[in-house]
């Protein structure tokens, strides 16, 4: 188990930048850290072998252990909240569609001093009943329950009101669309004493959650929640349907969440302009009470996307304080490196990328570190989540410590593969926590038979392949691509991806392209690249957002109307589906995965064309790449292959085909429009990886293996083998100045 | 979730996979192995990893986040075939099959 874990404040950092890190010891009182470059990560005894350099820095350690816990769950705060001390009557409602009701205590809105317990609250209880609490100074508190419970995933309004005058206290709740069976309206009385009020308080509001003592937040709301409302009188339950800022008389706060959805900011419409702050991002962009199908995009209508779905899982920033810096000297190297912890016999690896010196190139290649699509994996929990992970994996999962301990410990976090807790798909994920899958010797699930290995740890075999080439390269992350655009990657004559750059955002995809239309040489070394569109958040650094709309191989799909990023407004889901299928990029596109044995590829006739014939050179048979780390052979995972239809460039030399896989290998749902026997890697002619070459027009070039397990094969024999000596003849030629024939 | 029922028919699949536990199996055998390695999270077979790439213990995983996973520390192996072997004979009986070590021997 691990109990050390940390992150820092960014991925990407140049030379004379500081570095925030974040650490927790769980029973460690100190622990020393050192700094490494990540030359290869694969502790397999039959790989190439663990290398690493230890860079000589005083990073000031050893340092003091310290516990810092994560504090899981979204919810809404309003940090001064005055006004309600005024408070005396009251009447409080808002319309819920709870996810999971009867699983605890769920909160709906609530100010309440944890100390005291003087305040209010609305809430569900462990019954999934509506309930009404409230306390006066020096008063126990007073709850109120219909005792009915409510369903899950129906609108509801729900509301509370004490009379201050007689000390009558109600409660309703109120299906918007009632049905036989229970599903009906509920409402109780009770008689309380008269003249409470709210006098001393001064807790923040929350929704969504209920503050506490020894933690920031608890009894988590989880589901949508929209609208809700606070007056200084009793609400009846004859006005509470068509109550508004604009209509209520005593209004004290009416929160409208249809404002600001791409923010993390809640608006009040009151004079009292109770606005707020989201905290752990809770999803936004999604249907509320009002949404008919009328519109999918929530720009053109936000009024029906006036809800936010809150989960007690949500995480964005574990927000732990800093527990030192670390300033990357003037001249180190641009590379991937970790911050090496280690305390009472246990390990954490901070993996990070030191850039060129903002506004330089200090090498002819650039290696696009595909941290996006380390995000969209963040601490997957495929492998003790999916029960269907052993069936494509073709063989027993396997749990290393670090699995275990995730399993233990579900607030390090979700990732684009996960469900929340209440069964509903997460949208977001974030690098401000600890990553514990993004560490050199990591193993993951689906890297196949063999050392699997996948993301991070994977693209390492391409880290030590340059290594051994003695080739100098920069590192170049995606979030330097995201915010830098065509910059981050002019002066570069080659760029190299890592083994599977599945999430691209926009600002990415088009300065990759730029770079292309400039003349630029790019090598795909990998497997279902450039896939699915992410949007990075405006605001808050750290995050993405994916939705993967209409099709693709997803773990869940999103519901109607939430096919629109709450982050940008972007139609979400494959780049296919959005006009830019990565055909157009780099030749090929995704066409089917499977996580057991790969296969080798075969030349074809087109790989003899004289345009080829540098790729080649020194390279022996027909029969490319029957040996690798990532399944046995060089073509598999995930496969890409070549389709006119989808933009494959016409000039496009298909240089190598796979010809076999197993029949865990499927076809992709988005190429499967009529599903018909002969679907699987045995049968289906479309299963295969492509490895292409062509020419641009602007004299650059573009290499693609169509494959993830290319990599894993480049370190075979000491990395002298076919697989490799293609790549190297390839990166040798992509680094001449001399331009590529413009055909066409 | 496979509906498929293992039969006497099918035995020679299981010593096709006693074979090559980790290669390309025949359209019978995948079948046998889609309703094998099929099934629920809860109790489902794992390996927990003893030492990297060479030794591991079988366990089984709980039904909800957060709790712990079984480990059976006497279920050793040393070979990844092995542990193959075993999981296959254990689902292959709870799935109404003969015991495959009286069988196979």
């Amino acid at each position: 188990m691990t109990r050390l874990l940390g992150y820092a404040d960014r991925l990407s950092v140049a030379p004379g930048e500081n570095l925030k890190v974040m650490v927790s010891c769980d029973g460690i009182e100190s622990y020393d850290v050192s700094l490494i470059r990540v030359i290869q990560g694969d502790i397999n005894p039959d790989g190439p072998g663990y290398q690493e350099e230890r860079i000589d820095i005083d990073l000031g350690g050893p340092f003091n252990g310290r516990y810092q816990p994560i504090h899981t769950g979204s919810y809404a705060i309003v940090e001064d909240a005055a006004p309600l001390a005024a408070l005396a009557s009251m009447g409080l409602q808002a319309f819920i569609w709870p996810t999971l009701p009867g699983r605890g205590v769920q909160t709906i809105i609530c100010r309440e001093d944890p100390a005291s317990s003087l305040g209010f609250r609305l809430f569900l209880d462990n019954a999934g009943a509506l309930s009404f609490a409230l306390s006066g100074p020096g008063q126990e508190p007073i709850i109120v329950s219909t005792d009915q419970p409510i369903l899950a995933e129906r609108w509801y309004l729900v509301g509370a009101s004490y009379d201050a005058g007689s000390g009558l206290i109600t409660v309703r709740q109120m299906p918007l669309r009632s049905s036989p069976g229970g599903n009906r309206e509920y409402s109780a009385s009770y008689q309380a004493i008269p003249g409470l009020s709210q006098s001393g308080c001064t807790a923040p509001l929350l929704i969504a959650a209920r503050p506490a003592n020894d933690w920031p937040a608890r009894e988590h709301f989880n589901g949508r929640v929209e609208a809700p409302m606070i007056l200084s009188r009793p609400i009846t339950a004859e006005e509470s349907m068509g109550l508004t800022a604009d209509n209520a008389s005593d209004l004290v706060a009416a929160w409208d969440f249809s404002h600001g959805i791409s923010s993390d900011r809640i608006s009040d419409l009151s004079s009292n302009q109770l606005h707020g702050r989201l905290v752990n991002l809770p999803t936004r962009a999604v249907p509320g009470r009002l949404w008919n199908g009328d519109e999918h995009c929530w720009t053109k209508k936000p009024e029906h996307y006036g809800a936010i779905h809150f989960h007690d899982d949500d995480l964005y920033d574990c927000a732990w304080d800093t527990d030192f810096e670390v300033k990357i000297p003037e001249g180190m190297r641009s590379a991937v490196y970790a911050l090496h912890l280690q305390g009472d016999g246990e390990d954490y690896y901070i993996a990070f990328a030191v850039r060129p010196p903002r506004g330089t190139v200090t090498a002819p290649v650039a290696y696009l570190m595909p941290t996006a699509s380390y995000l969209a994996y963040a601490n997957n929990r495929i492998g003790i989540d999916v029960p269907e992970t052993e069936i494509v994996a073709g063989r027993l999962i396997q749990l290393s410590p670090l699995d275990l301990f995730m399993q233990e410990h579900p607030e390090l976090g979700l990732c684009f593969y996960d469900l929340h807790n209440d069964g509903s798909g997460v949208y977001y994920s974030s690098r401000l926590r600890p990553i514990v899958n993004m560490q050199p010797k990591h193993i993951g699930h689906l890297g196949g038979v063999g050392s699997n290995l996948w993301q991070f740890n994977a693209d390492t075999h391409i880290l030590g392949w340059l290594e051994q080439l003695g080739q100098p390269f920069d590192v170049i992350t995606d979030e330097d691509l995201q915010n830098d655009g065509l910059e981050a990657l002019s002066g570069y004559r080659a760029v190299i991806t890592g083994s599977h750059p599945e999430y691209y955002s926009l600002g990415m995809l088009d300065a990759l392209a730029s770079f292309q239309d400039q003349g630029g040489r790019l090598m795909y070394l990998g497997g279902n690249g450039f896939y699915w569109r992410v949007s990075y958040h405006p605001t808050l650094p750290g995050v993405i957002e994916c939705r993967k709309s209409e099709d693709g191989i997803r773990a869940f799909a999103p519901r109607p109307g939430e096919f629109y990023a709450g982050f940008t407004g972007e139609y979400t889901g494959l780049w296919r589906r959005n006009g830019r299928p990565p055909n157009e990029l780099v030749g090929v596109g995704m066409v089917s995965q499977g996580f057991d044995i790969s296969a080798p590829y075969v030349r074809t006739a087109a790989s003899h064309d004289l345009r080829a014939a540098f790729i080649f050179e020194g390279v022996e048979g027909d029969t490319i790449g029957a040996f690798g780390l990532s399944g046995g052979g060089a073509a598999g995972l995930e496969l890409d292959a070549v389709d006119h239809s989808l933009g494959t460039p016409p000039n496009t030399l298909v240089l190598a085909s796979s010809r076999r896989h197993t029949d865990l290998y499927l076809m992709t749902p988005e190429d499967m429009n009529d599903p018909a026997p002969g679907l699987g890697g045995s049968e289906a002619e479309i299963i295969r990886a492509d490895m292409v070459f062509f020419e641009t027009t602007s004299g650059g070039a573009v290499f693609s293996t169509g494959s993830i397990a290319w990599a894993g094969s480049l370190p075979d024999n000491n990395f002298d083998n076919q697989v490799a000596q293609i790549t190297t003849n390839v990166l040798n030629r992509f680094l001449e100045p001399k331009a590529f024939a413009k055909l066409g | 979730m496979s509906r498929y029922q293992i039969t006497t028919e099918d035995l020679k699949y299981a010593a096709e996979f006693k074979a090559n536990p980790l290669g390309v199996a025949s359209p019978g055998l995948q079948r046998i192995m889609n309703l094998l390695r099929g099934g629920p999270k809860e109790g489902k077979y794992v390996l927990i990893v003893q030492e990297p790439f060479r030794q591991w213990v079988l366990g089984r995983l709980p039904a909800e986040r957060g709790q712990g996973v079984e480990i059976l520390k006497d279920q050793l192996f040393t070979d990844l075939a092995e542990a193959e072997w075993e999981v296959f004979k254990r689902r292959w009986q709870a799935h109404g099959g003969q015991n495959l070590d009286q069988e196979l021997a």
